[in-house]
């Protein structure tokens, strides 16, 4: 008997070496660097950032299956590792001055932000569900530990604890789907095979469902959507801010990509069985999700809330599973990465010394005293209502467009009225910010550099891709061709 | 090369927006001469519209189309028809008229103010000249913002919040329906004829079957009936109005109500030709009950501007059913109203706001017998009141004959009905009036009230010139929206004789 090791080249998963090495030379740069010398590990996952976002874009164009046929090397994994790069890099860019404030610009935050990033980046990629669980548990721990950065604060702890236990949950209920899929499949876990195995008269059909159902547990956790949400408001409310917009932004995407490859690629032929399950799940998350978000006076729990709504509109992407609807999910999801890290900032300057300001009543009188901030944040705010000309509105066109051609036209109405629902709250912060006088003084408030570079950058990239969605509809459009299904 | 009329005028206040952005925010008075500046400039620009416009075609002039996304078949297409002449007319004219109403009025956040009107002032004119459902969308929605801040802002302390949140929320409701319907319209009529495009000009006659016509009709005319306000979709525009900065109201009545009202003319009827006729009972009905119930409410009314705003309410249901007679002079005098609704209102709205601003109060008992201490606001306030109710020789005359006329020839009963709104009409203004005008001075705050100054004449003259001008010889506006009615009558009466299939076999299609 012989061992042949397949053929493989690093190269394909460049971008993954890249992030990891970064990490590692972080930890090592930090363990021999004269101790309260912090400023190379921000500066060093900048780097590996733009060296992994290079290494994606030479990897745009190629196709194809690598590492014994485990991982995916093609545009669609590339267009989300360049939505994790974008994520993870404003992420790096908001924290600085947040966690200089609570005294807590450690290199190991960069390093797991980064570990977090790989993870993400091979749920994006993998062609196996093996390495689907790979992915997601790498991305999952670093957040883990992250949510439960500030030791000393009792919210943080109960976010950390909170998400492990229930997350651990989730990754359960995924690998028991899996399991299932094993044996009903007749053996086999990589995604291009599973459909052929699955169509055609299958005995094991109930298993199969069972085992979809499973799969969509763990996914719908990560992508906190109704009925598997409980732990958003609480983890997002507690975990440090700019944890709170990583996850917000990148685990979800990565849940998405995955969610979207496996469901398009894995169960064409099950279509029906969980499109309707998916319509009942999408409308309660967008409902449920917009309807609370209006009683929230802290504004991190106003965002989570909102987060599980945006969860909603995206699953509508996919349930429409067609071409336009795996465009208009990664359309979106930039857009999303875009305006929700906008807006995250915002929250941290304006929060300022230890998270003081999270109220949303803080934010009265904003904008006779902060134009520019107020200015931004409005953007964000409507951006995230989904009103033109931002990113946001032509993200929710795409995603109510692609729901129409599939013929889903009231799972269509019921999204616009849950965007009238969340105009509502949305509003409210411009209202505040414009039309009431500040309940006290709002004290100066210290632009730090990396944020307000943040925020210019993301405010300009909302309008621009806005305005401009064509270039992004292009790339997507390239991207999805992968899905024979759609 | 043709210059691009329309797209200087769209985005010529925007670069103005910007351009005040940059301003010292201190320098009230640099503000608002540079915003004056800015929208006299806009009006000499759209100065060619009216003199090059030829109007013995119906076709789309001053055309300009670039790809926007043409993956998706949508583009930057603008052009004009006489239908939007008028309005883009209307618009440009009484943005200075607006600027220099500004000029003692609002004195803090001068210069988010003046942005926000240049940028209201670009949504308004883009979404007058968008000849694609999706740019037409946008502006549809941008426009939505500034007036949203207008209201908020510098409103009425006391409600001002609700009567901004209440706008928006009811205009997106409508707008949202809409968006779905422009969806189904657009992946239908790509399935039907291959091409997928949002192009409105092709998506006219499409075949559409009745049931789908029928849905979306109610979801295009639920967006712009909320918009003109009819009647029962109406509760937010007292409110609106009310709370509204005086310019903000002016704007609001003058321009962002005939959007609904041209909705109706150059989306819903034209693409849904048979459902509009289905409809036209339906909403002349609810045409003659704003007529009649907008009247009645008005009389009651304590506030001289809740007053102003109800009357809009009546005034704009016989632009409807002028519009819902399908005939010349109907759709005629529902275009000529449209303009006139818009001189007429708007120089009352800010008749009221200039006495607001001297008294801070707008109820009708606390004035009285104000024509001693103001004699030319006595004479300019005479005119458009009688402008308002329809007095021959002054506009709004005209518009409303032409209304019933048309609306006789189509049905006589909505015209009896609709004309016992003229009585009352003159019954509300007259009584005001008289309240407030004359008789002996009962409060003695208001004996030495200053009359107009030079600047606030100057507001006026210009309105009161096409007050008389439209009311005197209205063929100069009739002749420019003539051969666009004609040729819209006639594409009506070839839809009343086209059948379309009612079958409601592919309704499964819909989940």
């Amino acid at each position: 008997m012989t061992l042949t090791i397949p053929s493989f080249s690093l190269v394909s998963i460049g971008p993954w070496i890249t992030l990891s090495v970064t990490a590692i030379l972080i930890l090592l740069a930090d363990a021999l660097s004269p101790k309260g010398n912090r400023t190379a590990a921000p500066v060093l996952a900048l780097l590996g950032l733009a060296v992994a976002g290079f290494q994606t874009y030479c990897l745009w164009g190629k196709g194809g299956l690598d590492f014994a046929r485990m991982v995916y090397v093609d545009n669609f994994s590339c267009f989300f590792y360049l939505i994790f790069i974008l994520g993870t890099a404003l992420t790096v860019l908001i924290s600085l001055q947040y966690l200089k404030d609570y005294d807590k610009n450690l290199a190991e935050y960069y390093a797991l932000l980064l570990f977090a990033t790989v993870g993400m980046m091979i749920m994006a990629a993998s062609a196996h569900l093996i390495m689907i669980f790979l992915g997601l548990e790498i991305m999952s721990i670093a957040v883990y530990v992250l949510a439960g950065l500030f030791r000393e604060d009792a919210r943080s702890n109960e976010a950390a604890l909170k998400y492990l236990i229930l997350g651990a949950f989730a990754s359960t209920f995924l690998l028991y789907g899996m399991a299932m899929l094993y044996g009903s499949s007749g053996g086999t876990l990589f995604l291009s095979d599973l459909a052929k195995h699955l169509a055609g008269e299958n005995l094991l059909k109930p298993l199969t469902l069972l085992a979809i159902a499973l799969l969509l547990v763990g996914f719908g956790f990560k992508v906190a959507s109704v009925p598997f949400h409980m732990w958003t408001p609480d983890v997002y409310e507690g975990a440090p801010t700019s944890i709170t917009a990583f996850m917000a932004v990148g685990v979800k995407a990565a849940a998405f990509a995955a969610f979207a490859r496996v469901f398009f690629l894995a169960f064409p032929g099950f279509k029906p069985d969980w499109q309707i399950v998916l319509w009942v799940l999408a409308v309660a998350t967008m409902t449920l999700g917009n309807v609370v978000a209006i009683a929230q006076t802290n504004i991190k729990r106003m965002l989570a809330y909102s987060s599980i709504a945006h969860a909603g509109y995206l699953l509508v992407a996919i349930i429409a599973a067609n071409q336009l609807g795996a465009v208009s999910l990664m359309y979106y999801l930039v857009a999303y990465t875009l305006m929700n890290l906008g807006a995250f900032g915002v929250v941290i300057l304006v929060g300022r010394k230890k998270d003081s300001y999270l109220s949303i009543y803080d934010y009265a009188g904003l904008g006779a005293q902060h134009p520019g901030l107020a200015a931004a944040m409005a953007l964000f705010m409507f951006a995230l209502a989904g009103i033109p000309p931002t990113a946001g509105f032509v993200g929710k066109f795409y995603i109510f467009s692609a729901a129409v051609q599939a013929g889903y036209i009231w799972l269509a109405i019921i999204g616009v009225m849950n965007s009238l629902v969340s105009v509502y709250y949305y509003l409210r912060i411009t209202v505040l910010m414009y039309m009431k006088p500040a309940e006290a003084d709002l004290g100066p408030i210290t632009f730090a550099p990396a944020v307000t570079a943040t925020l210019l950058l993301t405010a300009a990239g909302v309008l621009l891709i806005g305005v401009f969605p064509g270039f992004l509809y292009n790339l997507a459009m390239n991207s999805v061709k992968i899905f024979p299904g759609l | 090369m043709q210059l691009p009329i329309l797209s200087i005028l769209v985005f010529f206040p925007m670069l103005g927006a910007v351009l005040l952005a940059f301003l010292d925010r201190k320098n009230h008075k640099l503000l608002k001469q540079v915003t004056l500046g800015l929208s006299l400039a806009e009006f000499v620009f759209s100065l060619p519209l009216w003199f090059r416009f030829n109007s013995e075609t119906a076709a789309m002039q001053f055309v300009e189309r670039y790809n926007w996304l043409p993956q998706y078949g949508i583009s930057y297409y603008v052009g004009i028809d006489g239908f939007s002449l008028l309005l883009i007319m209307l618009s440009t004219f009484l943005t200075p008229i607006c600027v220099l109403a500004t000029w003692t009025d609002i004195q803090h956040r001068v210069k988010e103010f003046m942005i926000c009107l240049l940028t209201l002032m670009a949504g308004m004119l883009g979404v007058f000249v968008s000849l694609d459902l999706f740019l037409f969308y946008v502006f549809w929605e941008v426009m939505l913002i500034p007036m949203y801040l207008l209201i908020g802002i510098w409103g009425n302390p006391a409600r001002r919040v609700y009567a901004a949140i209440k706008f928006f929320l009811f205009t997106m409701f409508g707008s949202l329906l809409m968006l779905v319907a422009i969806l189904v319209l657009y992946f239908y009529a790509g399935k039907t004829t291959g091409v997928y495009t949002f192009d409105l000009l092709k998506l006219y006659g499409q075949n559409i079957p009745f049931h789908l016509q029928f849905w979306m009709f109610l979801a295009f005319g639920l967006a712009f009936a909320i918009k003109v306000p009819m009647f029962p979709f109406h509760t937010w525009l007292p409110d609106a109005h009310t709370e509204a900065p005086t310019v903000g109201s002016v704007i609001l009545a003058a321009v962002l109500l005939k959007m609904g009202t041209y909705g109706f003319l150059r989306f819903n009827m034209p693409l849904f030709p048979q459902a509009a006729l289905y409809f036209v009972p339906l909403f002349s009905v609810l045409a003659v009950i704003g007529i009649v119930y907008g009247a009645l409410v008005s009389m009651v009314q304590k506030d001289l501007k809740r007053l102003v705003a109800f009357s809009s309410v009546s005034h704009l249901g016989f632009v409807m059913l002028g519009l819902f007679t399908f005939n010349m002079p109907g759709v005629q005098g529902g275009i000529i109203q449209m303009i006139n609704h818009g001189l007429s209102t708007g120089a009352l709205f800010l008749i009221v706001g200039m006495v607001y601003e001297r008294r801070h109060t707008r109820l009708i008992a606390d004035f009285g017998g104000l024509s001693t201490p103001m004699p030319i606001y006595a004479t300019i306030f005479m005119i458009v009141t009688l402008s308002s109710i329809g007095l021959p020789g002054l506009n709004g005359f005209v518009g409303e004959f032409l209304i019933l006329l048309g609306a006789f020839k189509a049905n006589m009963l909505y015209a009896i009905i609709a004309a016992t709104g003229v009585i009352f009409a003159a019954c509300y203004m007259l009584w005001m009036f008289q309240r407030v005008m004359f008789g002996e001075v009962t409060n003695e705050k208001n004996k030495d009230l200053k009359d107009l100054s030079c600047r606030e004449i100057a507001i006026f003259l210009p309105l009161l010139l096409f007050i008389v001008w439209i009311g005197v010889y209205p063929n100069t506006f009739l002749n420019k929206t003539k051969a666009s009615t004609q040729n819209f009558v006639t594409m009506m009466e070839k839809a009343k004789a086209t059948q379309v299939s009612l079958s409601h076999e592919d309704k499964g299609e819909a989940r």
